[in-house]
């Protein structure tokens, strides 16, 4: 479904070459659901630009659907679904379902299938309540659950979230994850997420890619990843050790508990 | 590309009508500020009687063409040259996920109805004008062709410093330079100011053909430039070379575009 060689991104700033990503090469098969981890500029975003088509990569292949993201970027944009934590795709000023309809026009969707999809997505969502609200008025938990709403109305092959779950309370996350794998698991969605949130992973994903410095440094299962590192049990510990070990900085020994507060129990 | 451009305005222009009372304002003053461009006008020709040769209902039709072009334009297409805003923000790439077209998408974007104003105040001296010259019907079916190529020609200039901010995210005024200024340059018969401006805006950016050019023609004027008088009836042959030009600058920048950090 994804096919990357060899996939490499520069950028030129001031007169400095940055590979952003380099000699990046994965697969993901149909119905795979993989995570992207990697720190802070990495080079998560820019592989996710490239996928969609929004960044031409300057050196490598890539191929999704099999189409090149860049060259066919509208033909390839009716076969995913793209998510962006840090921004919606919805309208500010207009009613959720404006501009869910909105797409239903952009994308040509039958206004039949159109329904019996909102429908389903509506209950799977919890759209109902706030259907008729405009989009700047909504939390960012409900904003987001309309984001991804909008991203399946065309019914993708490929759904590409990209930190999907910023910002949003313990209880939205929970309702994003339960949807997320339920759909993976009755409509074979593929999904690729990039996300901070280890809990994402734990509870979501069989596979992991871990970028660093631009490039692939881990690609398995999460008892892999957590094998990497031994003597480490928690996920969260096993990647700051190796995060920390990308920068090249030592770990700071553990600060004492807080106070009164319950630490070991999280 | 029509489809999407006229869904996404519907669209904004709904959204626009939550706000009434700050649309009939905005028209408004956007009809007034028309109107101030006239006053000037007519201030000129209290203290003369000719511009440059030419007398005030015939500056009035120079103006009027050329105003109504840039207005429409500005109206339906201006929103293009503000793609830094969607570029720093980060909007271009939600954009850029659509299977629809991105020029349409950002023309399309925060679609301001309000801006007819600007349009009917054109369209009112452009009549008006027309009304006072009588002009014989051989030459007059150029004005319609001229206003339709103008907003071909400010269009493709507004689509040109789009694609230029792709290389300079930061300097959207150096294109609204050419299509404000270049707006401002075509109210005043050309002849008034120094030959090498006229040849620069015949030869190098075409837009004395908006107005200018075609306007002689119709008006049955010599060109001071000593060109036949045909040449005014390139206008339509000019915009589309302008249009092409545009088209594949955009495609350029898309190409090129770098995207934001996250």
């Amino acid at each position: 479904m994804i096919d990357a060689a060899e996939l490499g991104r520069v950028f030129r700033v001031r007169r400095q070459v940055v590979h952003a990503v380099r000699d990046l090469s994965f697969h993901v098969a149909p119905g795979e659901f993989v995570a992207c981890l990697g720190p802070n500029g990495a080079g998560k975003s820019t592989t996710i630009k490239m996928l969609t088509g929004i960044l031409a990569p300057t050196s490598g292949r890539i191929r999704v659907d099999g189409l090149d993201p860049a060259r066919r970027r509208t033909a390839l944009a009716r076969r995913i679904g793209v998510v962006f934590g840090q921004r919606t795709t919805l309208w500010w000023d207009l009613p959720l379902r404006d501009s869910l309809e909105l797409n239903r026009l952009l994308y040509k969707v039958d206004r039949k299938v159109f329904r019996d999809r909102l429908d389903e997505l509506c209950v799977l969502l919890d759209l109902g309540a706030f259907l008729t609200t405009p989009v700047r008025q909504l939390s960012l938990g409900q904003r987001m659950r309309g984001d991804i709403a909008a991203a399946l109305l065309h019914d993708p092959a490929v759904l590409v979230l990209d930190e999907p779950t910023i910002g949003l309370d313990v209880v939205s996350k929970a309702e994003v994850r339960d949807f997320l794998r339920r759909r993976n698991a009755e409509h074979g969605t593929t999904v690729l997420l990039t996300t901070h949130d280890l809990g994402d992973v734990e509870r979501l994903c069989r596979r992991v890619l871990l970028i660093d410095h631009g490039s692939l440094a881990f690609d398995g299962t999460l008892d892999d990843l957590r094998a990497l590192v031994p003597g480490r049990t928690s996920i969260e510990e096993v990647v700051t050790d190796l995060y920390l070990s990308s920068r090249g900085s030592p770990r700071t020994p553990p600060l004492p508990p807080v106070p009164g507060g319950t630490s070991g129990t999280a | 590309m029509i489809r999407t451009y006229a869904l996404l305005v519907w669209a904004w222009t709904r959204a626009a009508a939550q706000y009434r009372v700050s649309f009939a304002l905005m028209a408004a003053g956007a009809f007034v500020i028309g109107g101030l461009d006239i006053a000037v006008i007519w201030v000129i020709f209290a203290n003369t009687d000719s511009l440059a040769g030419f007398g005030p209902a015939e500056v009035m039709f120079l103006y009027g063409t050329s105003e109504l072009a840039f207005a429409t334009s500005d109206m339906l297409f201006g929103n293009v040259d503000r793609i830094s805003q969607h570029i720093k923000a980060g909007t271009l790439d939600v954009m850029l996920v659509r299977p629809v077209a991105t020029w349409a998408q950002v023309a399309a974007d925060r679609f301001g109805p309000h801006r007819i104003g600007r349009v009917v105040m054109a369209a009112a001296v452009l009549g008006v004008a027309l009304a006072r010259l009588d002009i014989p019907l051989g030459r007059a079916w150029m004005v319609p062709v001229m206003v339709v190529s103008g907003i071909v020609i400010f269009t493709s200039m507004f689509t040109l410093g789009g694609a230029l901010q792709f290389l300079l995210t930061d300097a959207p005024e150096v294109a609204n330079a050419f299509t404000y200024g270049g707006a401002m340059l075509n109210q005043y018969p050309l002849s008034v100011y120094d030959p090498r401006i006229v040849q620069g805006l015949t030869y190098v950016l075409p837009l004395a053909f908006v107005n200018w050019r075609p306007g002689l023609y119709v008006l049955d004027r010599p060109d001071p430039l000593g060109l036949p008088s045909w040449t005014g009836l390139l206008s339509p042959a000019a915009a589309l070379a302008l249009a092409a030009v545009a088209a594949l600058a955009w495609r350029a920048g898309i190409r090129r575009y770098r995207s934001t950090g996250s």
